[in-house]
């Protein structure tokens, strides 16, 4: 039988396991009532351990959404499918998916494995969450077939638990995010580490991609601005680029400068300007650094890497304090941007 | 019809030129098959290990040009060890001697050495065309080779290679004659090569169409190269840094806008944004646009750029496009038919770079896209859904969440409901791959509905082997099946044994296959290679006890049998 399963005809297999519980369950159902929520709550739980939580919460969430359609129709399938009429199946989904219209809300009350249990006798009923019909699928299998599916069933909670928690760092695994070698170093390295260096010609088995950031040591240089009596100080190693860098720049002294425009004139409240066109000449102000040789340089020739490198500390400077570099072009830089 | 001509027929098959068209035609009958085979020229084998060369030229003796591929698709993840195999070695010793008069050969995923380049260089005579993709082994020597002896070169192809670079100045090695080239792309070498040259090199050959710089070709030479290169339509800069104020600027910028054939761009490797400008002129008529190499361009910069390209069709981008910048693509971009998203800190802490917002912006904005890349830090089902809503189109459509099995986290459900949205929405969806919090119902959906998929990628997925089932029993045109840290199991893989003879290939790691379970495989389909990999046991005791969980299989049909050059640690069972 198994050799020739359809993808129509998958179901019963499942169907049959869900028939003998369904049976169990029939007469349960008559009794219709929180304590019957609570046995197939203690049922269940065997299977999927912490369970509760994960139910409390989401009972409490109204959840109308198009998912919630889909489990619908896809628990009336099964339902259908038992009923053999697979005609219905393809009738069915297409008017799902595409209706944003949600079916009628089950009654809070009763645990949602009850309810998709209860689709074996009818559509009424509806179950929120799309995962509790695999839960259950899960149990009734881990009923019928005796396999250890709690690992993998606890394995899921676990999932969901730790991804409901805040989102820790992601530890890096082996061939994770799937992407060639030679992207993992273009984000974190600097600008100019571009040319896509694969990593090794031979790769080991365990990654070694640790973020760069945690070997990084920083580097902290004096900036000081003109008309700003008091410097600050930037780690470089934080930054990646120029444009990171300019920001930064706007960020710290930005407040400094509203500051002290608001010193100097008559006590009128100034709002902050931002700094902008530090590196192109388009703004009030430019960044120039001195380097190794105790030369004052314009920032922004050189590829990062080698501005790192070779800076000793920062200068924002007024823009017309510098001598002319290229009005002409300066002005056809304004109109092409 | 009693009689007709073989050479009408020959005539005919001329105009059939897809192999998949002329694999169906060869099986018509005995005339035809024969008919065909003398006179097909271009062989593709999907899987090196799936037939052996001396075969391959004994059917087809006038193969002209030839495409191999060799390690599966996750080795590109670092998955599969560094000399698991693919040789192209045998098989170009082979064609030396059996077809001489080869033109073209595409390799990708293979290890290719720097003799067997020289051999090549060598023994065809009229060799015109090498494209290497993702293959690594040679050096810059090799290409020297390549350079100094085909003397009727028109293509030189390197996409992503790790090349040994010498810098023995390859380049160089271009001879005088040499005045065929069409395609040049050497932008994956990382050494610098003479400039003087390259820029000869491109003076001489006018009929120069792509030319992909690497990163150490500055902005001035770059400049040099546009005003040689009038007819070129895919550019790919090198170092695009300097000072926007400067004359050199200003030149590549004039330099620049005469380039009205430009059609595809990328490069970028070496980018200071102020410099992005420059290309301004030119982004109007531009189709394809690549900037996933370009880390130094910033969000905003990136969107003042795509405002100026209204014709794109293809674009390639790092994700700190953000959403905003993918509604500015949705806005601007209304030709789009290929996307993909790289992640720029792939182990960040989760800037949120792009999310399912992004997603479904370029879903509304751009209805023809087909083709999908995204790598992003959350999707949700609703976004999936109303993608699927959106664009019908999708042939390929892949996804990853960076952290693995992360749920929709507005709902902290899986994200069963929005994949399948997608493969019952997308009727002619060819390729797939999931990820994200997933249970056995997506595959059951895949199952249902993907009705064309021919490769699917899993990971992370899955509760049972119900799981696996679905999709087995399912997916009737599936070729490639990829699937990484997944519960599926022996039942499961020997449920349908007969479908992989119907396969390309299978590759299953970190799952719950036994060796037993594979030894079973293994007997009961003599002609499938069913391959353990095993770096970390040796090969004696390796073997030994059916109960012990197998970490990396990967299984092919072949017409060969057992391959010869594998490495101590795959065993083929």
């Amino acid at each position: 039988m198994e050799e020739h399963l359809k993808k129509e005809e998958f179901s019963p297999k499942l169907l049959d396991l869900i028939n003998k519980d369904r049976q169990w369950l029939v007469k349960r159902e008559e009794k219709r009532g929180h304590g019957l929520s609570d046995e197939n709550k203690l049922e269940l739980r065997l299977g999927l351990p912490g369970i509760d939580d994960r139910e409390s919460t989401k009972i409490s969430h109204k959840i109308d959404t198009d998912e919630s359609v889909l489990s619908l129709r896809y628990s009336s399938t099964m339902k259908s499918h038992h009923k053999s009429s697979s005609q219905e199946q393809k009738q069915v989904f297409p008017t799902t998916w595409p209706c944003s219209g949600h079916q009628q809300q089950q009654p809070q009350m009763l645990s949602p494995k009850v309810s998709f249990l209860q689709y074996q006798t009818g559509p009424s009923a509806v179950a929120r969450e799309t995962s509790q019909p695999c839960c259950t699928i899960m149990v009734g299998l881990q009923n019928a077939e005796k396999k250890p599916f709690s690992s993998a069933s606890s394995t899921n909670n676990t999932a969901v638990h730790n991804s409901s928690q805040k989102r820790a760092a992601p530890v890096p695994v082996v061939g994770w995010p799937p992407i060639r070698s030679f992207r993992k170093k273009l984000g974190s390295s600097s600008s100019t580490k571009l040319s896509p260096e694969p990593q090794g010609t031979k790769p080991s088995q365990i990654d070694n991609e640790k973020p760069v950031e945690s070997s990084r040591k920083s580097l902290f240089v004096k900036i000081n601005m003109d008309g700003v009596p008091i410097g600050r100080k930037v780690d470089l190693n934080a930054y990646d680029s120029y444009e990171n860098l300019s920001s930064a720049v706007d960020e710290l002294f930005r407040g400094l400068l509203a500051a002290q425009r608001d010193f100097s004139a008559s006590g009128n409240i100034e709002e902050e300007k931002a700094i902008t066109g530090l590196m192109d000449g388009s703004g009030e102000y430019t960044l120039v650094y001195e380097d190794r040789e105790g030369d004052r340089m314009l920032v922004g020739d050189i590829p990062w890497h080698a501005f790192v490198s070779s800076v000793k500390r920062l200068r924002v400077l007024k823009s017309s304090d510098l001598p002319n570099l290229n009005r002409d072009a300066q002005a056809q830089e304004k109109a092409t941007h | 019809m009693n009689y007709f001509p073989e050479e009408v027929l020959e005539h005919v098959f001329d105009f059939i030129t897809s192999h998949k068209d002329r694999n169906a035609v060869s099986l018509v009958c005995k005339t035809w098959y024969q008919v065909e085979r003398e006179s097909r020229y271009g062989v593709f084998i999907g899987n090196c290990y799936a037939i052996n060369p001396e075969r391959l030229i004994a059917r087809f003796p006038r193969v002209r040009s030839l495409t191999l591929k060799g390690k599966p698709h996750f080795a590109d993840f670092n998955l599969v060890p560094h000399d698991w195999g693919a040789f192209v070695d045998p098989w170009i010793k082979a064609l030396v001697k059996g077809c001489p008069d080869l033109e073209e050969l595409r390799l990708k995923r293979m290890v290719v050495s720097d003799d067997s380049l020289e051999l090549l260089s060598r023994s065809f005579v009229n060799f015109k065309s090498l494209v290497l993709v993702s293959c690594d082994g040679f050096s810059t020597d090799g290409l020297a080779a390549i350079a100094a002896n085909c003397r009727y070169l028109r293509e030189l192809d390197l996409q992503e290679n790790d090349v040994d670079d010498r810098r023995g100045h390859w380049i160089s090695c271009f001879p005088e004659t040499c005045t065929s080239l069409v395609s040049l792309n050497f932008a994956c070498l990382k050494g610098e090569i003479s400039l003087p040259a390259l820029e000869r090199l491109v003076a001489r050959n006018p009929n120069l169409r792509s030319l992909r710089l690497n990163h150490t070709v500055p902005f001035e030479t770059l400049k040099k190269i546009l005003t040689q290169a009038s007819k070129l339509v895919d550019l790919g800069t090198g170092c695009f840094v300097h000072h926007p104020k400067s004359e050199s600027y200003h030149k590549l910028k004039n330099a620049m806008s005469k380039c009205k054939s430009v059609r595809s761009l990328s490069g970028f490797l070496d980018v200071a944004p102020r410099c992005l400008p420059a290309v301004y002129p030119i982004c109007a008529n531009l189709t394809s646009l690549n900037l996933s190499y370009a880390p130094g361009i910033n969000g905003n910069e990136l969107i003042k750029l795509i405002r100026h390209c209204k014709n794109l069709r293809r674009l390639w981008t790092l994700d700190y496009i953000g959403d905003k910048g993918l509604g500015v693509v949705a806005a601007t971009c209304k030709e789009l038919e290929e996307l993909r998203v790289f992640p720029s800190d792939p182990f960040g802490p989760g800037n949120a770079a792009v999310t399912e917002e992004g997603l479904v912006a370029i879903s509304a904005g751009c209805r023809k896209l087909h083709s999908l890349l995204y790598f992003c830090q959350q999707m949700t089902n609703a976004g999936l859904i109303t993608v699927a809503k959106n664009c019908p189109n999708f042939i390929r459509f892949r996804l990853c969440i960076l952290d693995p099995k992360k749920p929709d986290p507005v709902t902290m459900q899986p994200l069963d409901e929005g994949f399948g949205a997608i493969v019952q929405s997308c009727k002619r969806l060819r390729r797939l791959s999931i990820s994200g919090m997933l249970s056995d119902q997506v595959f059951l959906y895949i199952g249902m509905y993907a009705e064309q998929l021919e490769m699917l990628s899993i990971a992370f997925a899955g509760d049972s082997d119900k799981g696996l089932l679905y999709v087995l029993n399912g997916c009737k045109k599936l070729r490639k099946l990829e699937i990484r840290d997944c519960p599926f199991g022996d039942m499961a893989l020997l449920m349908d044994v007969d479908k992989y003879e119907g396969m390309r290939s299978l590759w299953m790691s970190s799952c719950e296959l036994t060796l037993g379970g594979c030894k079973t495989l293994a007997r009961k389909m003599p002609m499938l290679n069913v391959e353990i990999i095993d770096e970390n046991s040796q090969r004696e005791s390796a073997l030994v006890d059916d109960r012990q969980r197998v970490e990396k299989m990967y299984l092919y049909r072949t017409l060969v049998g057992p391959r010869h050059d594998a490495p101590d640690f795959v065993s083929t069972l």
